[in-house]
């Protein structure tokens, strides 16, 4: 996972637009299917402007208080504001978008 | 495993289930976050138990204020490590479900908080709270379901308190998960009047208390107020304790009650019976038992000053700490917080005597069926701590002196009867006993007087006018007096008559003596001048002879002679 953490962060140093937080609990396959699809959807939308931070809570446990995490896997929008929560493995892509404000929310409201 | 709230434990006959979960459920305000919060907080401080609380509905600085309003100190335990909070916030609206997902997460967060402070106890306050955040149900459920059994599987006590629902115990049905214990919190309005009960709806594996039990919420925390004695096995005392009045002493066959026995003065209106209450408590005093009285009329103040017009100075013994009143309008709280509060103040100050002046008064707070019952409940509660309770009732003129507003005869081991006597434009008060269990008891009316120097009983005048009271008996005993005297003159005056009878007797007697003495003397006399005659005859008898014997025969003639003078 820090492999592929450190692979989706491009342009280390430099603050990215969106800041995006994924918490996971080891390496199930939701977590890994969560993290697989959120690159491919953050390289479709937003190449090159976001970082993504993977936050493994059976090493930190503690981290799960913070940002009200309850249910895994969650994402975390954090840049930009508000913040935004996204829970599952991230496989309905419009509703990712959704929730990352990406898409307008009408194909939620109409569902 | 205790909980160290009161009351609760007698009731589960020790506790909640070690290691399990118990399910508590209520209405809104029912109190159920407090019944959770005592859990662990006097689990931590009185049994040494670390506990984490996750909150779902208030935050940690919410919890920590309300319960400090309780008098309990939740950021020093959270210092201390014996408490750790964990909030919970489910905002749905900023969250979007985008596939599937398990609440791993929470897992965590319990895990931790749990392993950082070594926590035995567990509270879930408003678990409910995750159906509304989460729109996936059926997920949410197989996830409680696998909670409650990681929290077994971790020997975690645990409480989840949830919303009671429209049919079934909670809103979500979490009984379904949660079934080694439940309780369910409930809180009535009755005539205005708030009662909150507890029930123990379930408890696997032990024998429970099965009735509503009325509850408190007070300064310092729940109250449960559990029946004590099922099975009336209580030790009763072959001890006595005097009324405070010597005439009332002497109607109990000279000593007054039995010690823990149960003691009802009724009368009407006035007739004295926070008197009779008041003398009892200061004899009690006096013997060094502490007393508690729970006045329902009168402020303290005012009974002390009262009670001074009769020659008793109660606040003697309030300041010295063994006397302790307990004012209250009746209709401040339901009958069943009052009885909750005589509970406790009993439990804490372990008196001697209680007095509740007018047990009546509870009665008007709350519903009447259930009166009786809770009433019972309190006096075999003061029995099986041997307490002695007097309780007094205000009859009303209208009804038959002998029914109280809720039949508590059977109850109540002594009854007194104060009575107004009504006669000659005069009310005086009468006293008997109605019954006293296991006391030769005088079957006497009678004369209850109250003055300045306290209450003193005496003897009704019962006479062909029937019993006489007051100014009536007065009348009657002046009456009865002057018949006395009267019966005593005529008595002297008889005597007196048979003395002069016999002094005029006397003195006949002596008139006869004088004159059979007079008449003796007179016989005497004549009979000596007869003699004299007689003997101057035969002296002349003699000279004649004399002069005859000159011619002859002197001898046949001096016979003769001899033998008339012997006649």
């Amino acid at each position: 996972m820090r492999s592929a953490m450190e692979r989706a962060v491009p342009g280390k140093g430099v603050r990215a637009k969106w800041e995006l937080r994924l918490y996971v609990a080891g390496q199930t396959a939701k977590s890994l299917l969560a993290f697989s699809n959120l690159k491919r959807i953050c390289d479709e939308h937003l190449a090159g402007e976001y970082t993504i931070e993977v936050v493994d809570l059976l090493k930190n446990p503690q981290l799960a208080k913070g940002d009200q995490i309850l249910a895994l896997p969650t994402l975390v929008r954090k840049l930009p504001e508000p913040v935004r929560k996204i829970i599952g493995d991230l496989s309905n892509t419009e509703r990712v978008l959704v929730g990352l404000d990406l898409q307008p929310r009408k194909s939620r409201a109409g569902a | 495993m205790p909980t160290g709230i009161q009351g609760l434990d007698e009731i589960t006959l020790g506790g909640l289930p070690k290691g399990r979960a118990t399910l508590v459920c209520g209405g809104a305000g029912c109190g159920k976050t407090l019944f959770g919060m005592e859990f662990l907080i006097r689990g931590a401080r009185q049994f040494g138990d670390p506990g984490v609380c996750i909150s779902f509905e208030e935050t940690a600085e919410e919890l920590a204020d309300n319960q400090s309003a309780l008098g309990f100190d939740v950021a020093a335990l959270i210092r201390q490590k014996k408490l750790a909070i964990d909030y919970v916030d489910l905002e749905r609206s900023l969250i979007e479900e985008a596939g599937e997902y398990d609440l791993e997460a929470l897992f965590v967060r319990i895990g931790h908080a749990v392993d950082s402070i070594g926590a035995k106890r567990v509270l879930f306050d408003g678990v409910e709270s995750l159906f509304a955040g989460l729109a996936n149900e059926g997920l949410l459920r197989a996830e409680l379901r696998r909670l409650f059994r990681w929290l077994k599987d971790r020997q975690l006590t645990s409480v989840v308190t949830a919303e009671r629902g429209a049919g079934t115990l909670t809103r979500h049905g979490l009984e379904e998960y949660i079934s080694d214990c439940v309780i369910l919190l409930d809180h009535r309005v009755d005539e205005n009047v708030l009662t909150r009960r507890l029930r123990v709806v379930k408890y696997r594996g032990s024998t429970h208390g099965t009735n509503e039990y009325p509850f408190v919420i007070e300064s310092d925390g729940i109250s449960v107020m559990p029946v004590t004695s099922i099975d009336l096995k209580h030790v009763v005392s072959k001890d006595r304790v005097s009324t405070g009045i010597a005439g009332l002493d002497a109607m109990f066959s000279g000593k007054g009650y039995f010690r823990g026995s149960s003691i009802l003065v009724s009368g009407t209106a006035g007739t004295g019976k926070t008197t009779i209450a008041a003398h009892f408590v200061d004899a009690a005093c006096r013997r060094g038992e502490p007393c508690l009285y729970f006045s329902f009329e009168e402020s303290p103040s005012q009974v002390v000053r009262n009670m001074t017009s009769v020659g008793l100075d109660l606040q003697k013994w309030v300041d010295r700490g063994l006397l302790h009143f307990c004012s209250a309008r009746p209709t401040t709280f339901g009958l069943e917080m009052h009885l909750v509060r005589i509970h406790k103040m009993v439990s804490d100050m372990h008196p001697g005597i209680v007095v509740v002046d007018p047990v009546t008064a509870l009665l008007h707070s709350g519903a009447p069926p259930e009166t009786r019952n809770t009433l019972l409940r309190l006096v075999d509660f003061l029995k099986s701590k041997q307490i002695t309770a007097l309780m007094t009732t205000l009859t009303h003129a209208s009804n038959a002196p002998e029914e109280t507003a809720v039949n508590v005869s059977s109850l109540v081991d002594a009854w007194l009867m104060l009575r107004d006597i009504e006669s000659g434009g005069e009310r005086n008060r009468g006293i008997y006993i109605l019954k006293a269990r296991g006391l030769a008891h005088s079957n006497q009316i009678r004369e209850f007087r109250i003055s300045d120097k306290g209450v003193e009983l005496r003897e009704v005048y019962l006479g062909e006018g029937g019993l006489l009271t007051g100014s009536a008996r007065l009348l009657q005993e002046s009456k009865d007096a002057s018949a006395a005297l009267l019966a005593q003159q005529e008595i002297q005056r008889k005597q007196f008559l048979l003395q002069r009878k016999r002094k005029v007797l006397d003195a006949q007697i002596a008139a006869l003596q004088l004159d059979l003495e007079t008449e003796e003397l007179e016989s005497s006399q004549l009979i000596a001048e007869e003699e004299q005659k007689l003997r101057k005859s035969q002296q002349d008898r003699t000279e004649i002879a004399r002069s005859r014997r000159a011619r002859g025969n002197t001898e046949s003639d001096g016979g003769a002679r001899a033998n008339g003078g012997r006649k």
